[in-house]
């Protein structure tokens, strides 16, 4: 049932507004992920203002004699390529359900939320072996800050890949011919990974 | 017979030109000026007060003009004209501030080149490296950091070797130490006419270093080192003054600069001079 | 999730009457007028603390409060009136309430996300202010929060104050996002990007350098605050960080921080004089082009804030160039703005004072930071009361004045009410006269040897000080009239009507004051919202005498 507001002035005519209502239920397109694009935008900002703190820091201030690091390679590498795997798998989840197959969409979504725990398990075990600590040096606190800022967005977006599953079972609201939520939640994951591989550029290969 | 308006704004722009140049001219808003560096500065000052006051003084008078000539009459509900643009009057008022500002930029280019704005940090002569001075607890310890001068105004045109001073400003006080001459005060004292090197590092937090009549400022930056070149040309004192805010105490932290005579710096030198040891005969001297 | 809708919500549960601008609103007209009044408040409180910096420099000495709490104050005052009055009115208010009208819709894209960017301000707000009655003090690093200061004053506060901003930063961006958003996507269908008035533009150009530049702020504030509470080295030369770096990536956001301010006031005027003046906005691109230059340009010149700060000579000359041509876009919006009022029939109310006077003010203060966009000048006067004389002329000269001009103009579409304009000229006499008074003397007093942010200063200063502090008196004087004409019109002002002004802009070919849905019916299409004025050479009928025939030749 359709209900409206009274306005201060009262000069309604209340049948006019029903009919009107309904109009303009249809007129308002949706918008919801080109403000999603624009809000990356400005998250993508944030980062690019951390990107050129540590390059600045890089060129105009010298660390000491033995206090660089040479950075394993390894484990971001294969963070990487999980991050990415994790953008394709993603992507097919999409597919499944634009075409009408729930239950293999679910699975990609699964698969897409263990890639990304995965990354994050990565992380962590990057984390505990690294020679230095937060502290230690400007490099070293620009790399934490960095890569943890970039981890907090994975985190959410491993939360979000996980209620968005949760709303693509049968009877939840994502839907073959509604699904806003797992489409923005493709757009945040699919953010994230293009902000780790100019990161992984940045930090681990210049 | 009407006059055509191109008579009318020619006439205006002429009027207010020549009240501008008067105001840039005659009308003084700065303090004395005691530093080479000072009058170059002051030319700058006048000529971007006369563009300002013509600037200024015709959107004003067009403005108060408009309200009166075109206010609308008590009964009056009709419409203006409905003019709704005209190119060539906008690309006369695109071309002409495009060139006002392009001169501007240039010409405080030349002044800022003949303040020595442009000249490298590192043509001075003995100029010891002030390692020893920085005290606080930097892994930065290798000798080329600590010579790095991160910015300021450097030695402009190759004269005389110019006398070194350094500079630490620390919470709320300037404290100046003549490396050459070992010694240390709470006052800048420099001769007049000849070139004096300001190396500044702060100790603790962001301070600046301004002379109002040298028309000079630079800030004075903790494990960052900047460098101020001045030539003083009055004798007298003038303030010091912080112009960052350090704490509380920033509207207190100012020192004085004197400027003197040849012969009365050099007593000043000499008679500030540390005691040396007098050699007693026959002893080994350091 | 649905898209949300003001009318989805059940009645009952929904405030109505005055309550409802206590409540969760999405109602952008609802959200506007919460804005405006939230700032307003945080205004008088700003203000009170400019009350103690003009008292204090009333006399040479420290004597008013202890040099610590002058710091606080002079810091809150900064914050306050940039995060929590200029930046959420002329975006907030006066965006959220006209925008959806100038392009013929409902409301706001995102109506939730509307609403919950304001609600972030009042406890952002009270957070900042509540900062000051903590042990340990406010914040006393100046709305710049430069390290190594602000790494060695009071931590709590500095934090508090970072956390503040942060949540008011968000905000904004929030606000950003639904502003393009709206202007690019909600068009009412047959009307054209280059139809719309002027303010949609003005907030499209803002609201990009919102988004692009807030969150490098962010960002930074971030870094600072692990330097406050993990003692990491960002910008601590004691660990190895460096305080220039903070500066370059506070003021990349603080720089278009003041076209954020100002941009929306160019709209605001761009809207408010043709209909005064019953004639076109005139150079309607070229003013299109001018917001678009002003938005490319403002992103880039950043470092003009620290000319002494230790910068290498060449890019002090790349910013100095950059800076001085943003004057070019700038002046020729001023030039429109003239050709607008010239040949015009000027009613001179208080919004067209306002706005006049907003053109004179800020043309002085833009002749100001033309000058101090020289790097030759501003060595000298950097960091000085000049500078705190040129911003004021530009964001109170500026903004604040269209603010005024805007609630004059729109008071009465808001409430259904005409403001009293005998009680409207005393406020604008007052606060001319004040302002002018307040801050015309400071830049005599930089030229000579004040720095800013002091609570002491060289006794030879005292006479200009003191004039400037009589100015600030004025000032606050000149609220009671505003407020008085605000409540008592509120309470029995003359009725208004739909359209008071013969405006042709969306909001006002309907009622005073809108229905929810703002018209009943469908969105007008104005595809001329500037179509006033008469062909040059029609004859006013009512204005003719029998020469004025005779001589045109027309029979």
């Amino acid at each position: 049932m359709d209900t409206s507001l009274r306005s201060i002035s009262d000069a309604d005519d209340a049948a006019a507004l029903q009919q009107e209502q309904a109009a303009s239920h249809e007129e308002h397109g949706d918008h919801r992920l080109f403000g999603l694009t624009t809000f990356l935008v400005a998250d993508g900002m944030t980062f690019a203002g951390f990107f050129a703190a540590y390059l600045t820091f890089k060129a105009v201030n010298p660390l000491p004699p033995g206090s660089t690091y040479e950075l394993e390679l390894v484990l971001p590498t294969i963070n990487t390529v999980l991050l990415l795997v994790s953008s394709f798998t993603f992507h097919r989840a999409g597919s499944q359900c634009r075409a009408g197959q729930m239950a293999s969409s679910r699975l990609w979504l699964l698969l897409t939320t263990a890639l990304g725990a995965a990354f994050l398990a990565g992380q962590m075990v990057e984390y505990f072996t690294l020679p230095f600590g937060l502290r230690d040096n400007l490099f070293a606190s620009t790399f934490y800050a960095l890569t943890g800022f970039h981890g907090l967005h994975v985190t959410l977006g491993v939360i979000c890949i996980l209620i968005v599953w949760w709303q693509a079972r049968s009877g939840g609201r994502i839907t073959p011919s509604q699904h806003f939520g797992l489409e923005a939640a493709e757009l945040y994951w699919h953010f994230v990974d293009g902000i780790w591989v100019v990161l992984y550029g940045i930090l681990y290969l210049l | 017979m009407a006059v055509p308006t191109a008579l009318i704004t020619l006439l205006v722009g002429m009027v207010l030109t020549l009240a501008g140049l008067w105001v840039g001219h005659n009308v003084n808003l700065l303090p004395v000026d005691a530093s080479t560096n000072a009058p170059v500065y002051d030319a700058l000052f006048e000529v971007l007060f006369s563009i300002g006051t013509v600037l200024f003084l015709g959107i004003t008078g067009l403005l108060i003009y408009s309200l009166v000539r075109f206010r609308r009459r008590p009964g009056d509900s009709g419409d203006g004209l409905a003019i709704e643009g005209n190119l060539q009057l906008e690309i006369v008022w695109t071309a002409i501030p495009a060139v006002v500002v392009l001169f501007v930029g240039i010409y405080s280019y030349d002044i800022y080149e003949r303040m020595g704005g442009m000249a490298s940090f590192h043509d001075h002569a003995a100029m010891p490296a002030m390692a020893e001075q920085v005290s606080f607890d930097t892994s930065e310890t290798d000798a080329t950091s600590a010579e790095r001068i991160w910015g300021g105004i450097g030695q402009a045109g190759a004269s005389a070797p110019a006398l070194p001073v350094e500079v630490t400003a620390m919470q709320f006080a300037f404290i100046f130490h003549y490396p050459e001459a070992g010694i240390t005060a709470g006052e800048l004292h420099v001769p007049l006419g000849q070139q004096v090197q300001l190396r500044m590092e702060a100790k603790d937090v962001i301070h600046a270093f301004w002379v109002p009549q040298f028309r000079l400022k630079q800030d004075v930056i903790p494990g960052q080192p900047t460098l101020l070149t001045f030539t003083a040309t009055k004798v007298g004192s003038y303030p010091i003054v912080c112009a960052e805010l350090c704490g509380p105490y920033h509207g207190g932290m100012r020192s004085t600069v004197v400027v003197h005579e040849p012969e009365a710096f050099a007593d000043w030198m000499r008679s500030n001079a540390p005691p040396t040891l007098a050699a007693a005969p026959g002893s080994p001297i350091a | 999730m649905t898209i949300a809708h003001p009318t989805d919500l059940e009645p009952g549960l929904q405030p109505q009457g005055w309550l409802k601008y206590f409540s969760f609103s999405l109602d952008h007209k609802v959200i506007g007028l919460q804005y405006l009044v939230c700032g307003f408040v945080f205004y008088l409180i700003g203000g009170a603390l400019a009350g103690v910096i003009r008292t204090e420099l009333a006399s040479p000495m420290a004597d008013f409060v202890s040099r610590d709490t002058y710091n606080e104050v002079l810091t809150l005052h900064g914050t306050i009136m940039i995060f929590l009055w200029i930046v959420p009115v002329v975006n907030g208010a006066f965006g959220n309430y006209l925008i959806p009208f100038y392009v013929g819709a409902r409301d706001m894209a995102f109506p939730r996300l509307n609403a919950v960017a304001f609600w972030l301000i009042p406890p952002a707000g009270i957070l900042l202010i509540s900062s000051y009655f903590l042990a340990g003090a406010a914040s006393q690093s100046g709305w710049t929060a430069y390290p190594p200061l602000s790494l060695t004053t009071p931590a709590a506060g500095q934090i508090v104050w970072i956390l503040s901003v942060l949540l008011l930063g968000g905000s904004s961006i929030f606000g950003g996002i639904n502003f393009i958003a709206t202007v690019l996507k909600l068009r009412r269908p047959g009307l054209k990007l280059m139809q719309l008035p002027m303010f949609c533009w003005a907030m499209l150009g803002t609201s990009i350098l919102v988004v692009l530049s807030t969150p490098v702020l962010a960002g930074t504030l971030i870094l600072l605050s692990f330097d406050i509470i993990a003692h990491t080295g960002f910008f601590n030369p004691q660990l190895g960080g460096n305080v220039v770096v903070y500066q370059h990536l506070f003021w990349f956001y603080s720089h278009p921080a003041v076209y954020i301010m100002v941009l929306p006031a160019f709209g605001l005027v761009s809207e408010i004089l043709p209909v005064h003046a019953r004639k076109p906005l005139f150079g309607y691109s070229t003013m299109v082009y001018s917001i678009m230059a002003i938005v490319v340009l403002g992103l880039i010149v950043w470092a003009h804030h620290m000319f002494t700060s230790g910068t290498p000579p060449w890019m002090r000359l790349f910013f100095t160039i950059a800076t001085s041509f943003i004057a070019v876009p700038t002046g020729i919006k001023f030039f429109n703005w003239l050709a607008t009022l010239w040949g015009g029939k000027i009613a001179l109310n208080s919004a067209v004072l306002f706005s006049c006077a907003f053109i004179f003010n800020f043309v002085f203060g833009g002749i100001t930071g033309v000058a101090l966009a020289q790097v030759p000048f501003d060595i000298h006067v950097h960091d000085t009361y000049f500078v705190v004389g040129h911003f004021h002329y530009i964001v109170y000269g500026g903004s604040v004045f269209v603010i005024f001009a805007s609630l004059y103009h729109w008071y009465p579409k808001f409430t259904g009410r005409l403001l009293n304009e005998d009680l409207g000229r005393l406020h604008f006499v007052l606060t001319f006269i004040g302002f002018n008074l307040c801050f015309a003397p400071q830049h005599w007093l930089g030229l000579n040897g004040m720095p800013r942010r002091v609570a002491e200063y060289d006794p030879a200063f005292t006479i200009w000080n003191q004039v400037s502090s009589v100015g600030a008196l004025l000032m606050a004087i000149s609220t009671i009239p505003l407020l008085l004409n605000v409540v008592l019109t509120a309470l029995r002002g003359q009725p208004a009507g739909d359209n008071p002004w013969n405006a042709l802009t969306p909001e006002w070919i309907t009622s005073s004051p809108p229905p929810v849905e703002n018209w009943i019916g469908e969105a007008p299409l104005v595809t001329e919202p500037y179509g006033y004025g008469v062909e040059p050479g029609t004859l006013e009928l009512n204005r003719l005498r029998g020469q004025d025939l005779w001589a045109s030749g027309k029979s």
